[in-house]
This record gives C-alpha cells, structure tokens and sequence, in this order.
C-alpha cells in the first residue's frame, strides 16, 4: 500500500456514507422483489441500460431487470468465467461481446442474480437499442430461450451529431404504437400521463445532484473519482431508480456527502482509503474491467492518479450537457433521453466530448481503457486517442482489456503501460517531449 | 480468348482494380457526382435517378498491403473497415464525392464518424435505416431520411429528385436484380455452368459500374455459359454459405472451396443485389414510397435485421431447401458481430430442420487456405456420403 492512500480515512468515510448504505439497501430490495414477482404476480421487464425508459415501466408497476448489470456483477464476482465458458461452449463465438455471453451462461446455470436469488423470467423483452446493435443480437437470443413478447424501441444514432425532429418523431411514434400498448397487455394498466410525469419530475431532481457530483471533480483536489468511483455514483440512475423518491434522496445525501468532502479538503475514496496526494489527473474513455476491478483501481490509486471524468458514466445518460428529464414533453423527453446516451453520439462528438473534459476538468491527460467487447464504444477509439491528444496537447494513454471476460485481463501489461504513461506526464510536465 | 473469357478477365480487373478506375471513366463520360456506400444495403435507385453514380465499397481484399489502416483499429475489430481507411488515405477513393455508412453494424456506424473527422471536405452520412418495419412509423422515418440525402445530393449539385426519374432508375434495378437472380437460379438447377467465383466476379462489377452496364453484363454472361458446351457436371456436394455479407471473403477462399469438392448453390455475398426480393413497385404515384415500401416488405432475412417473430434461422432453412443444398457452411469474418451473434441461432434452426453444417471464419486478406480446404473437402465428401 502506498502512503498516498489512507486506509484509515477510508473506514471512516465508509462508516459515514449513508449514500452508500442506501443504495445497497435500495438494491436489495430490489433484489428481494424481484425473487418474489413470481408469487406476488408482479411482472417483469427485461431492458438495457442505455436508453432504458425506467419511469415508463414504473408508471405501469412493472419491475425492470438489467442483463448488462447481471453480466457485470457476475464479472465482479468471479462467475463471468465459467459463464462465458459455458456460452462458448453453447457455440456463442469468442469474438464476441462477454456480457451477451456472460447472460446467456448465467441463463443457462439457473439464472442466479447477484444477491443469490433467483431472477423471474421476463413478462416482456423490451428491446430498447440506443448506441449498440449488439442489443438487438442479445434479445433475438433471448428470445429463443424465454416464452416472451419481445418489444423494440429503435433509437436513432446520431450520425450527423443532432437529434432531428424526424428522429423524435421516430421514436415518439414507436412509444405511442409499439411500447406503450405492449406494457399496457403486460400489466393490465392503462397509460397514466400523470404517473409517468411525477416520476420524471423525480429523475430531473436526481440528475441535478448527479451532475452536481459529477462536476465537483474540476476542483482541485477532486472530491471525488469520476471514473472507479463514479460507477457507483451513477449505479441508481442507470438502473432500476431513477424516477423513484429513492433516487432522490440517494442523490441528495451523495451531494451532501461530497460537498463535506469539499469542505474538509478531501480527495476520493477508494477501497484502499483516501487519496490524500492528487498527482495526476485524468480523463478517461471507455468502460472499466469488472473482473479485477479492484486491482485496476488500486493502479491508479496507488499513483495518485484521480480520474475527473469519464465518459462510461454517460453511457446510461449524458446530462452534464444540460439534459433533464422534462415532466412537460413527456414522451419527447424520453426520446431525447435515449438518443443522447453517450454511445448514441457520432465520433465527432465524442471527440469534442473528450477535448472539453481534458480542458474544463484541468486534466494532464486522457487515458483509453479499449474493451475487446464493445465494437461500439471501440471501434473508431485510436484515432479518438489521436483527435484528443492533437487538439489539446495532452499526453493519451491507451490500455486494452475486457468488461468481463477474465483471460482479456492483463495486470502487468496493463501495469506497465500505466506506469509509462504517468512518466510520459512527468515528462511533459518537467517541460520534455 | 473467348468472349467469355474477356467477359471474365474484365470483371476481375474491375474486382482488382483499387484504383476505382471505373468510376473516374464514369465521371468523365457523365460529369456527375459519384457516391460511394459501404455494405450493406443502400437504396441505389435513388441515386442513379438524380444521375449519381453509386460505388460499392467493400473493403480492399487480399490485394492491399495495409499500411496505415492498422493503425487506426484495435487487433480484434475486423478487418474492413481498415481497409477501408487505408483506401481513404491513399487516394484510392478520391473519385468519390461522398460515401454513405448504412445502419449494417456498430464498426460502420462508428466509421461513418471517423470519415468525417478525416475527409471533413467530402459527404459523409449515416443511413439509419429503421428497424421498425411499420410503414407509418419506421416507413414515414426512412421516407425522411431518403429526402434529406436527396437534399443534400442537390445541394451537391445532383439532379434534383423527380418522380419519372425514380420510376425509371427504379425498372432499371428491378431488371438487374431479376438477372442476378436468374443467375442465383440457373446455379441451383446446373451449378457446374455457373461457377462461384465467375458468378461473386460479376456481383462485384456491379459495385463500380453502372446499372446499364452492369445489366449488359450479365445478360451476356448468362448468354455465354448456356452455349458453352464445355461445362460440365461434377459430382460435388451442394451447399449454402451463409454469413459474408459484408467484409468479403477473398477469392482464392472461394476457389479453395470449390476446388474442394463444393457446389456454392446459394450464398450472402455483395447483398445489395438481392436485398430486396422481386421487383420493387415501379408504375406507381409515389415511387420514393414504394422504394421505402420494398425496404420494409420485400427486404430478406439478414442477420443485420430485427427478426421478432421467434422463427430465427426459419428463413436460411427455407434458402437451403430452395437451393437444394445438402449442407451449410457458416463462412463468417472474424469480429464480425452480427454474424457471429447470430449463428447459433441460425445453428439451432438448422439442426432442428436435420442439416449438416460446419463453420469457420476469415479475413478479407486470408492467404492461407490449407485448413479451411481440408475442412470444406471433409465436410464436402461427408455429405456425399450420406447422400448415397
Ligand atoms: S457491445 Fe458494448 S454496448 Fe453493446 S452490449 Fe456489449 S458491452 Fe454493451
Ligand atoms: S464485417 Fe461485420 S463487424 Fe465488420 S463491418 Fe462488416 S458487419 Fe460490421
């Protein structure tokens, strides 16, 4: 352990972040209702992450399930392994995508979840597909596996880097025809406007606190960590919560909680304790290895390397750009929502995206972690590397390893990479290349 | 040299030309805009019908040492788009004046921004063909996108977009698709007269010519192998390869596997000609609707299209009984998602229906065809064994 972090400091923080307490609570409980749908007769919703219309679904009373969060919690567990041994067993390609595999794996040993329960089969396969036809492939496969409707919301990408009025008319259209009346047969309920606006009023709150946390990283040192700890920031609103009281509060108490930190001239938590001594700071693209998330953490931390932004946090949202949920439009406003997720932007504004992070968040550099799964988020990331270290003269940094995929995970590759690269910043700090 | 032979040697200069000779020949004779696209499908009709000419883009094969294209994708993305970039950056693709991007696969959507961050000076769209096959949901979002693109070509200084000129571009391809089909037909009933790599040859050719010419072409091919008395029956195995329908396999591969012991009776290849089956509407008031009503009625199967009706792989079974194929090869790039997400699927279907099937995959610059020719001649003299 290096003396940069301070493990006293940590225990502390944890004994005192009720924020984290009521997230695991609100997981669990979640959890808990999810293994009692079945005999309660509450149904069930299968969607994904990005451009998840979870106020939509809660306004029916239905319960969303998250395969990707599946798939990640398995990686963090130490099951994604054998669940993907087993999907390539199955016949499911190496080549491709782990989470998809890593579902599919747990599917087929019994369909476990992350708190030990049983996972109900889905009522309805809402196959909302923003920023990723890997999605459509995962639920044509599902598909074969549970005898359930399957429902699409087609997202528009935004190839031109804007959302036209035709794409929202699109998108709208579809929640109108195809969405709402296929929750409308599974939960027996009529479409309640109402309903469905009180809950984005909700989200909006949420995402102000969000956003508020999120951007408390420009100061110096940062509060918080944008990156390994902004996982866990964004866990409620990315998933089944945002729309609920719940998310409210657990925003509220986070912001507070950030703002003490700020007051106290405290940098991040980490598992490992506190980063007292900022030395880097950095932007970083694409999403964390769950595997060894962990021991990827720590190699950061241990430099006093802090991220202050990142843009997998935006993958379920992007709203530091000023988007909230808008109680008023509301079918419009879910549109928006779902063509803005950060994998639904054109390279051209991802690169932008990057560039004003670098800029706006003081940062020393950026750094890439390319994934092996994602085509969406990798294809195109070395000349992102180039675009960003040409227009703001800051070192990048590019590592490569998997979501959840063990055998993608390098430690000591990965390690000595990081390594050169926080000596490339010491370089170009001392004033060299 | 026959007139077959000619016939051949043209479209294989055409394929190996990387230059895109064509179309600079193209531009000079008819002074308009060339656009190219990249798999899968994009609705040419449109195009020809404002006097553009369309290019098809299929990566560089096994011809083009990659020198700078590496350097812009990570080792497990596939292989087209790098070829693709290296085309870019070396000149190759300086005849055209844009390039579209359809909706095939994240790697092509993320090139389409990549070609804009590179080539800002030229046209560089997304074609975000909708997934939602309802005609006044999805159908009214294509309608729109379809005029924005005219719009923009216009701009370009394309003709502007006219009713009896869509009509006509419309019949143009209706006749083209009908003789690639004819030639898909004639393999399944004499598969010795049309061989798989003299038939993927004029496929390509019609990526960089023009329709007319393209339909010339095969007119004469056709033509050519009917009267051509020297071509025979073999005792081959018939199959269907399924799964390259965007990043080419290279043509020795193809050759490799007839040279093994198979008859190709049906395939994925340059699926642009036969995305839309039969004819596309063309006598009507509205011919940009009806261009938009055959995407959304009469478009095939593909892996790359939402499928939400629970019979996944029903359509490739229904292919292998029309073809008369005794098994299936699953021929897929490497990387490649959206064959290889849906495989087991197809899979599944096809061991439900009881046919045999092997697979494997490649690159567009696989030079080495000793496995797969050893795989694809078992698996060939398999089922010849089975069929006696
Ligand atoms: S390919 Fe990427 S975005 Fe798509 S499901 Fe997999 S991890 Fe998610
Ligand atoms: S080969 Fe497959 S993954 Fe590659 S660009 Fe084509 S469809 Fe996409």
């Amino acid at each position: 352990m290096s003396e940069k972090v301070n493990p006293g400091a940590a225990a502390t923080a944890a004994l005192k972040d009720q924020s984290q307490e009521r997230q695991k609570a609100m997981i669990a409980e979640h959890f808990r209702k999810l293994a009692e749908a079945p005999e309660r007769g509450e149904k069930c919703v299968y969607t994904f992450v990005p451009g998840n219309l979870t106020e939509l679904i809660d306004s029916f009373g239905l319960l969303p399930v998250l395969p990707e969060i599946n798939a990640l919690q398995s990686g963090m567990r130490g099951k994604s392994r054998d669940y993907i041994a087993l999907a390539e067993k199955l016949g499911h390609s190496e080549d491709v995508c782990t989470y998809v595999k890593c579902d599919i794996g747990m599917l087929k040993s019994g369909n476990v979840g992350p708190t030990g329960e049983r996972l109900p089969n889905p009522d309805l396969l809402l196959l909302s597909y923003t920023g990723c036809f890997t999605f459509l492939k995962w639920f044509e496969l599902l598909g074969q596996e549970y005898d359930a409707p399957v429902t699409m919301l087609h997202v528009p990408y935004q190839g031109d880097g804007v959302v036209t009025d035709s794409m929202r008319t699109y998108v709208v259209d579809q929640l109108k025809k195809k969405i709402i009346p296929a929750l409308e047969r599974i939960s027996g309920r009529a479409y309640d406007e109402e309903a469905l606006k009180e809950r984005l009023e909700r989200s909006a709150q949420a995402e102000e606190d969000l956003v508020w946390v999120l951007e408390s990283a420009k100061r110096r040192p940062s509060p918080i960590d944008a990156y390994f700890g902004g996982v866990y920031y964004i866990g409620p609103i990315f998933t089944a919560f945002r729309g609920t009281q719940d998310a409210v509060l657990y925003y509220r108490e986070l912001r507070a909680e950030v703002e003490e930190r700020i007051a106290l001239g405290k940098g991040p938590v980490t598992p490992d304790g506190e980063i007292a001594n900022e030395r880097y700071r950095l932007v970083v693209e694409g999403p964390p290895n769950w595997t060894s998330f962990r021991k990827f953490w720590q190699m950061f931390a241990e430099e006093g390397a802090v991220v202050v932004a990142s843009t997998y946090t935006k993958v379920g949202g992007v709203y530091d750009n000023g988007f909230r949920h808008d109680p008023d439009r509301p079918l419009e406003t879910l549109a928006d929502y779902c063509m803005g997720c950060y994998t639904n932007l054109n390279l051209p504004t991802r690169v932008q995206m990057l560039e004003r992070y670098v800029r706006e968040y003081s940062a020393d550099g950026f750094l890439i972690n390319s994934v092996k799964s994602c085509n969406s988020f990798s294809a195109g990331q070395l000349m992102i590397l180039r675009e960003v270290e040409r227009r703001t003269a800051r070192p990048g940094g590019f590592i490569e390893s998997d979501l959840v995929d063990p055998r993608y995970f390098s430690a000591s590759n990965i390690k000595n990479r990081l390594e050169s690269y926080f000596q490339m910043i010491e370089q170009k700090r001392a004033g060299g290349v | 040299m026959t007139e077959l032979e000619q016939l051949l040697a043209r479209a294989e200069e055409l394929y190996r030309d990387l230059r895109f000779q064509a179309v600079t020949d193209w531009k000079a004779r008819h002074g308009g805009l060339a656009i190219g696209f990249m798999p899968v499908y994009v609705p040419r009709e449109l195009l020809h019908a404002m006097g553009v000419l369309p290019v098809g883009v299929m990566g560089a094969g096994d011809d083009l040492e990659i020198i700078r294209g590496d350097a812009y994708y990570q080792s497990y993305i596939c292989h087209l788009p790098r070829s693709t970039i290296e085309l870019g950056l070396n000149g190759a693709l300086d005849s055209l004046d844009g390039m579209l991007f359809p909706a095939t696969c994240d790697v092509i959507r993320n090139l389409s921004g990549m070609w804009k961050l590179q080539f800002p000076e030229k046209y560089a769209h997304y074609l975000d063909v909708p997934q939602d096959f309802d005609a006044l949901v999805g159908g009214q979002f294509y309608r729109r996108e379809l005029e924005e693109i005219a719009d923009e070509l216009h701009r370009r200084g394309a003709r502007k977009l006219e009713p009896a000129a869509l009509r006509r571009s419309i019949e143009a391809y209706n006749e083209n698709r009908s003789l690639v089909e004819a030639l898909y037909t004639l393999r399944i009933d004499e598969p010795w007269r049309v061989p798989t790599h003299e038939l993927y040859l004029l496929l390509r050719a019609g990526n960089v010519l023009s329709v007319e010419e393209h339909t010339a072409m095969l007119r004469e091919y056709r033509e050519a192998v009917l009267a051509d008395a020297d071509r025979r029956s073999m005792d081959q195995a018939r199959v269907l390869l399924a799964g390259s329908f965007c990043e080419q396999p290279p043509l020795g591969l193809l050759r490799t596997l007839e040279r093994a012991g198979c008859y190709i009776v049906d395939d994925d290849f340059v699926q642009v000609h036969r995305w839309i089956t039969g004819d596309v509407r063309a006598n009507g008031a509205d011919p940009l609707g009806d261009l938009v009503l055959a995407y959304l009625e009469q478009g095939i199967a593909s892996p790359i299209r939402y499928i939400d009706d629970q019979a996944k792989g029903q359509a490739l079974v229904e292919r292998v009984e029309r073809s008369g194929a005794e098994g299936v090869i699953f021929c897929a790039p490497s990387f490649c998602d959206p064959a290889l997400l849906d495989q087991p699927m197809a899979v599944a279907a096809i061991e439900r229906a009881g046919i045999p099937w092997t697979s494997f995959k490649y690159a567009e610059n696989t030079g080495q065809f000793q496995v797969i020719r050893e795989q694809a001649g078992t698996f060939a003299d398999s089922i010849k064994l089975w069929s006696e």
